[in-house]
This record gives structure tokens, C-alpha cells and sequence, in this order.
């Protein structure tokens, strides 16, 4: 479970998330500059909030009042930002084996077959189309066998038939692995076919969570 | 042979802080950055005469540092370890700033995703920023190489024109100039001019090759 309770501010802009994320898929849904992507990068690590906590299960990543603030590099999240950032000068190969760890649960073969991206190992990033660019991505997260998986917009960025095509690999990898994904889109179609919890946020504020069927109605 | 030898020791002693320095300028937000990047650059805008004054007086035996290294049996002025320090210090603003802004051309979010993937700082730098920014380190390695080259200021200051023990090619030169050795200044100044221009045509080879990448 990933408890939040902080506050962001950047200039005008105030993100206010109080909320647990109970779900194996979260989805983050709303509007376009409503705090997603902030969200995710509080999680990460990757922007530090005003006040508030960060933990997932008994693990605190952040806390304002005990002045705990885990550096990114220790917080064990699996994050695929929007634009992927695969490291250009790295085969995929390298790319995928960048975050592995001691004692990892998951093998390179068994994430390449899951994401079938075995054809690629070898090839330059700069080779890849879209769809296996995010498959890679995906690979690569998953090999740093993180706590959770943060996924920002994985799909935004690709045509519809590249998204029926992609959508499978993660719906393979929220039924094979137990990691908790929390998932950034605006799509109804992706928060209801793949979360089974959803929160929606407007404006920096949470204004609705729970089912995707009760609240995407 | 002498100054291209001590030209390449002095480069490649600036190497490790010169990174060190251009990671910090580059990606550092601390109170007094700008302070630091003066100092780093302040010998580029400073008589070297003036520098190598001050590289005198900290050198020499009764100096701050020159006192440390002379318990330790190191005596520098006057000797190559001068000639060295010298060209280092001269060197090393160029170098900084060419390494700079190359770091300045690495996308963050690259730096990010590893930092998220468990690398931390140090392996991030080695692994990530390093390696895209290869290009301005060896421009910045060559530019530090040709300044040491051509050094002369703070060298004739701090390790004077001993033939054999301190004389640089830029040394011989005036040397040669002012004793009347025209024709030997003159091959001075086409080797010189040769390794100069070599050193800088490699250099703005890569910086124009890591511009185009980026």
C-alpha cells in the first residue's frame, strides 16, 4: 500500500494529495497540468514536497516532520517517465541490465519473453520504434526489482492500434507480478481495463477515488 | 619533448578535479557557486605573470604550501614539478569550462531514470554523464593540453629558464628571441604553432561533433 499525505507547492500551483493507493493498479486519472506526473515524481523522489509523508507499506520515502527524505537512488521504485529516456549510448541489452540488483526476482530472459523484446536485446535504442521503446522501458523497470511500479502516460505517446498492441504486455505484467503499479492517464478505456482502483485529480486536489466503476461512471 | 611530456603530465592532473569541479558547476546548486566558478576562471583573466607570482609565493619554501611539501622532502620552484603546476593551473579553467557546458548538454532526465533505476550519484556521473558528454572531455583535454603548451607567464615566474630542468618550448623561444637565436626561435614557433593548431583542430572537431549529437 502506498500512503500519501503531502503538499507541493510550485509558484501558483498547489498539489494536495491525501490518499492511500490501495489497489494492485492505481490509475492517476484527470485533466492535463491537474498533478499527475508531480505525484509520481513525489513518489520517485524526483521533486521534494513542502510538507507531508511519502510511505509504501511501513516504509517512509518522505516525512517532513521527521526530516526523512530517502534519496531517489534508495527508494526502490520502478519509474517509466513519459518520454521513456532509454540511455542513448546503452544497447537495449544495457539498458534492460542498467538497474538490475543482487538477489532480483526476475531474469532478463523472463522479462524479455514476457515483453517480447528478445529480437532487440542487441540493437541500438536509436533502432526502436515507439511501441518497443515503451516495451523496453517497461523491461528495464522491471529489472530493478522495484517495490512499485510508477508508469507515466506509458501509452500517450502511440497511435491506438501501437496502444491495443501494447496494452496486453502490461495487463501480463500486472496478473504475473505482484508488484503495485500506479498508472498516470487520462484514457478512460486504460483505467478501465487495466486498474482496479482510481483516483482522480483536478487542479493539485484529489476529487474522487475508488473503483473505476463507480467513479468513471 | 620536455614541455610536450610535462604538457601531457599537467593534463592529465587537472583531469580528476577538472571533472570533479565542471560536475559541480554544472549540476551543483550550493551557496557560493558563483564564487567557485569565478575562482575556477580566474586564471584566465589574470596576468599569468600574476598567477605564477602566486603560485611563487605559495611554493616557495617559506610559502603556505611550499613549507607542507618541504617536510615531505617535495621541493617544486624552480624545478619541472613548477613547470607543471604552472601549465595545470592555467590549464585547468579551459578545461572546466569546456567540460561544463558539455555536462550542461546531458538531458536530466537520463541522469533521473538511472537514479530511479538504484544508481546512485558517482555511478550516475561514471555511467550516464560521462559517457554523453565524452566529446566536450576530450575537447576540453586538448584545449588544457594546448594552453599547457603554450604557458609561459606563471612558468617563467615560478620555474624560471633552466636548458635541460624547467625550459619550455615557449621559454626557449624568448630565450632565443632575446639572445639573438632567430632562426632556432623561428623552428620554435612552427613546432609550436603545429602542435597548437593540431590540438585545437581536434578540439573543435568534437565539440562540434557533441553538438551535432545533442
Amino acid at each position: 500500500m502506498i500512503a500519501l499525505d503531502f503538499v507541493m507547492e510550485q509558484g501558483e500551483f498547489v498539489l494536495e494529495v491525501s490518499q492511500q493507493l490501495t489497489g494492485r493498479i492505481t490509475a492517476l486519472f484527470g485533466p492535463s497540468g491537474a498533478g499527475k506526473t508531480t505525484t509520481l515524481d513525489a513518489i520517485a523522489g524526483l521533486r521534494t514536497p513542502s510538507r507531508g509523508s511519502i510511505a509504501i507499506d511501513d516504509h517512509v520515502l518522505f516525512s517532513s516532520a521527521t526530516r526523512i527524505d530517502v534519496p531517489v537512488h534508495k527508494r526502490h521504485v520502478g519509474y517509466v517517465a513519459q518520454d521513456v529516456s532509454l540511455f542513448p549510448h546503452l544497447s537495449v541489452r544495457r539498458n534492460v541490465l542498467y538497474g538490475r540488483r543482487e538477489g532480483q526476482r526476475m531474469s532478463l530472459p523472463t522479462v524479455a519473453a514476457m515483453l517480447e523484446i528478445e529480437p532487440l536485446l542487441d540493437r541500438g535504442v536509436s533502432q526502436l520504434s515507439g511501441g518497443e521503446r515503451q516495451r523496453v522501458a517497461l523491461a528495464r523497470a522491471l529489472m530493478s526489482s522495484a517495490a512499485v511500479l510508477l508508469l507515466d502516460e506509458p501509452l500517450a505517446a502511440v497511435d491506438l492500434e501501437l496502444r491495443r498492441r501494447i496494452l496486453p504486455y502490461l495487463e501480463r505484467v500486472r496478473d504475473e507480478l505482484r508488484v503495485p503499479i500506479v498508472y498516470v492517464t487520462h484514457a478512460r478505456e486504460e483505467v478501465h481495463a487495466l486498474a482496479d482502483f482510481v483516483v482522480m485529480l483536478e487542479r493539485g486536489r484529489v476529487v474522487q477515488s475508488g473503483e473505476p466503476a463507480d467513479v468513471l461512471r | 619533448m620536455f614541455t610536450v611530456a610535462t604538457a601531457a603530465g599537467a593534463t592529465v592532473v587537472m583531469i580528476v578535479p577538472g571533472l570533479a569541479l565542471a560536475w559541480l558547476l554544472a549540476r551543483g546548486r550550493f551557496r557560493g557557486h558563483l564564487l567557485l566558478e569565478t575562482l575556477v576562471s580566474l586564471p584566465l583573466v589574470m596576468p599569468p605573470v600574476a598567477t605564477g607570482l602566486i603560485l611563487l609565493i605559495l611554493c616557495s619554501p617559506r610559502g603556505p604550501v611550499g613549507r607542507i611539501l618541504a617536510t615531505a622532502g617535495i621541493e617544486v620552484v624552480f624545478t619541472w614539478k613548477a613547470v607543471l603546476l604552472a601549465m595545470a593551473v592555467m590549464g585547468l579553467p579551459l578545461f572546466v569550462r569546456t567540460v561544463k557546458a558539455g555536462i550542461e548538454q546531458v538531458d536530466r532526465r537520463y541522469e533521473a531514470a538511472a537514479a530511479t533505476l538504484g544508481a546512485a550519484p558517482l555511478r550516475v556521473f561514471l555511467t550516464i554523464t560521462l559517457p554523453l558528454s565524452l566529446p566536450s572531455v576530450v575537447a576540453g583535454t586538448m584545449l588544457g593540453f594546448a594552453r599547457a603548451i603554450g604557458e609561459f607567464g606563471a612558468t617563467i615566474v615560478i620555474a624560471g629558464s633552466i636548458p635541460g630542468a624547467t625550459r619550455t618550448l615557449a621559454v626557449a623561444i624568448y630565450t632565443f628571441t632575446e639572445t639573438g637565436r632567430d632562426a632556432d626561435a623561428a623552428v620554435m614557433v612552427g613546432v609550436s604553432a603545429m602542435i597548437a593548431f593540431g590540438s585545437l583542430w581536434l578540439s573543435n572537431r568534437l565539440t562540434s561533433q557533441s553538438s551535432a549529437r545533442s
